[in-house]
């Protein structure tokens, strides 16, 4: 439960953002940079599904299609404008108003938590056509072609705010993705620390008590969920920058593997989904070098293990273990 | 005088099964008032009604001679009626001060809200566990925190769905005073079909039959009264319908 100031948390995050944006690249090779890049735009979305899931407790299945919507919002606005400064806002309030539309759709129709799973999985999957489905010159938003199944591979990179002829290095984009995961974390946390963050989780713990104490569910569960829209959106900008959009970010295999990365890191924490976003994005990398043996199936059995040796996720059980270390140690 | 809380005609159909049929009541300021009926009796259903968790097929729900019929729970508590469901509806997941907390939160700033959820803790005697977690208190404490909850905001209307529940003959009769003294502050309606129970706090006493109003009048009255107890035998009382004046 969260009482206290998290000042630890916060100063710890955003030193170990400087740090990581710091070294890093110095230290890695340019690929393997871009994919820690793509690692970190992926753990910004899994901390967004770990705000609305575990301090929502909204399972949304479909926390891509905000993701896809963050990407192609923010490729089709730096074609249309000059430069990105603008495109980086816009491709959080897109998904974050899509988020609201449709979350005022599911809450304010009362529509049961296991249904709004199923909505947002089939929002998504309907992106995901749609964007498939738009291959052609006819398919385009002002100068930014649609692409179809290709996307959009011109998607041009972040450039030096206010300065559109001067884009940023992969190694100020890792900069900009490091930093971005930690302000998303700092704002989730004081978020949880407010006033709305106390009533959203009270509104997890029990709706109904919440509803009979004088809370409108409804409008805790819509503003969880347009914040949830607007990181995943951040996440889709920042993956757009180190990939480029393509309908592959609606798709159900990232939709179905954030909320693995979310249960394996710890479902009801926010550090645990996005180590778990790494730490399994990293085991995949590595399980498609080996050649003798399947990646997935190495992947199934890891998940299998995770789920029944370590049902709560990693962080929640690695936190408890210490405490029972340290009592242990404090008994002697 | 405007009563506190009036239904009129109020009637919960589902389908062809009449939960609730036309029932006119008045709760008075700084009544309590009890509501029985044996199983079935459509009081639950009622209690629903007055409650927000139903929307009234007919009829009229007036507070303070506002009509509030179909609002949602959310704005029946706004309006100052504090209410605690027959079983238990806690936070499981936090602890009973953050709990008391959470329904102060709204109308004061933390120190305030902080200073009022100990004094309630305090006046209820569960002071000393503001820092346990809900879910692994006992039935009894429970039923304490949720009351609590209800009650730190100083609700003008408390209404009370089967408060004994699950409890021991002392939790019952610790209850009892409990509601007692509660009522020299607040007015609480509270629907029960334990007989003991309404002997011990009851003054005035609604008793549903079949979705009806069957009697209403003093706690000695309807106790004593032969087709009250007929009802609670399962005995055909006649006609059942909406009592007359």
């Amino acid at each position: 439960m969260i009482r206290r100031f998290p000042w630890a948390e916060i100063v710890v995050a955003l030193l170990l953002a400087a740090i990581s944006a710091w070294a890093l690249p110095r230290l890695l090779p340019l690929y393997l940079l871009i994919n820690a890049t793509i690692y970190v735009s992926m753990a910004v979305l899994a901390l967004s599904l770990a705000f609305v899931w575990g301090f929502g407790g909204i399972l949304c299945f479909g926390q891509t299609a905000f993701f896809g919507l963050g990407g192609y919002t923010y490729a089709v606005a730096a074609l249309n404008l000059t430069g990105t400064s603008w495109a980086v806002p816009i491709a959080v309030a897109v998904p974050a108003l899509f988020a609201a539309l449709l979350g005022y759709l599911m809450f304010f129709g009362r529509v049961g938590n296991i249904y709004v799973g199923v909505i947002t999985f089939a929002v998504t999957l309907i992106l995901f056509n749609f964007a498939n489905s738009t291959a052609g010159a006819q398919w385009h938003i002002g100068a930014a072609p649609l692409g179809g199944f290709n996307g959009i591979p011109s998607t041009p990179p972040l450039n030096v705010p206010g300065e559109p002829g001067n884009a940023l290095a992969p190694e100020e984009i890792f900069g900009v993705a490091a930093i971005s995961l930690a302000l998303s974390y700092v704002i989730c946390k004081l978020l949880l620390h407010s006033r709305f963050g106390r009533a959203a989780v009270a509104v997890k713990e029990n709706e109904t008590r919440a509803e009979l104490l004088g809370y409108d569910v409804r409008l805790y569960k819509l503003g969880v969920f347009a914040i949830g829209g607007a990181i995943a959106g951040l996440a889709g900008m920042l993956f757009a920058n180190c990939v480029f959009v393509s309908p592959t970010m609606f798709s159900l295999f990232y939709a179905a593997q954030v909320i693995i990365w979310v249960m394996v890191g710890g479902l009801g924490t926010l550090v645990g989904p996005m180590l778990g976003a790494i730490v399994l994005q990293m085991l995949t990398a590595w399980a498609g070098t080996l050649k003798d043996v399947s990646p997935n199936l190495i992947l199934g059995v890891i998940l299998m293990a995770a789920v029944l040796v370590i049902p709560r996720g990693i962080l929640p059980t690695a936190t408890e273990a210490a405490a029972r270390l340290g009592r242990r140690g404090a008994a002697r | 005088m405007t009563a506190l809380l009036a239904t009129e005609n109020l009637s919960m159909h589902f389908g062809g099964v009449r939960a609730v049929n036309g029932v006119s009541l008045a709760i008075a300021e700084g009544e309590l008032r009890c509501l029985i009926g044996p199983n079935g009796a459509g009081k639950s259903t009622f209690f629903k009604c007055l409650t927000g968790q139903y929307k009234p097929t007919a009829g009229r729900i007036r507070f303070r001679g506002r009509d509030v019929t179909g609002y949602d729970s959310f704005a029946i508590a706004r309006l100052g009626v504090g209410i605690k469901t027959q079983v238990p509806s806690l936070f499981d997941g936090l602890d009973v001060m953050e709990s008391v907390l959470l329904a102060l939160r709204r109308r004061h700033n933390e120190a305030i809200a902080r200073s009022r959820a100990l004094a309630v803790l305090d006046r209820l005697g569960i002071a000393a566990l503001v820092r346990h977690e809900v879910g692994r208190l006992g039935h009894g404490q429970r039923q304490l925190v949720e009351l609590a909850m209800v009650v730190a905001p100083e609700p003008d209307l408390i209404i009370l769905d089967e408060p004994t529940a699950g409890m021991s003959v002392e939790e019952t009769a610790r209850t009892a005073e409990l509601i007692r003294e509660l009522n020299r502050r607040h007015a609480i309606v509270v629907v029960e079909h334990d007989m003991q129970f309404i002997r011990a706090i009851a003054k005035t006493v609604t008793v549903f039959h079949q979705g009806y109003v069957l009697m209403e009048d003093s706690a000695e009255r309807v106790l004593a009264d032969p087709r009250v107890r007929d009802v609670y035998l399962g005995k055909a009382v006649g006609p059942a319908g909406p009592e007359q004046p």
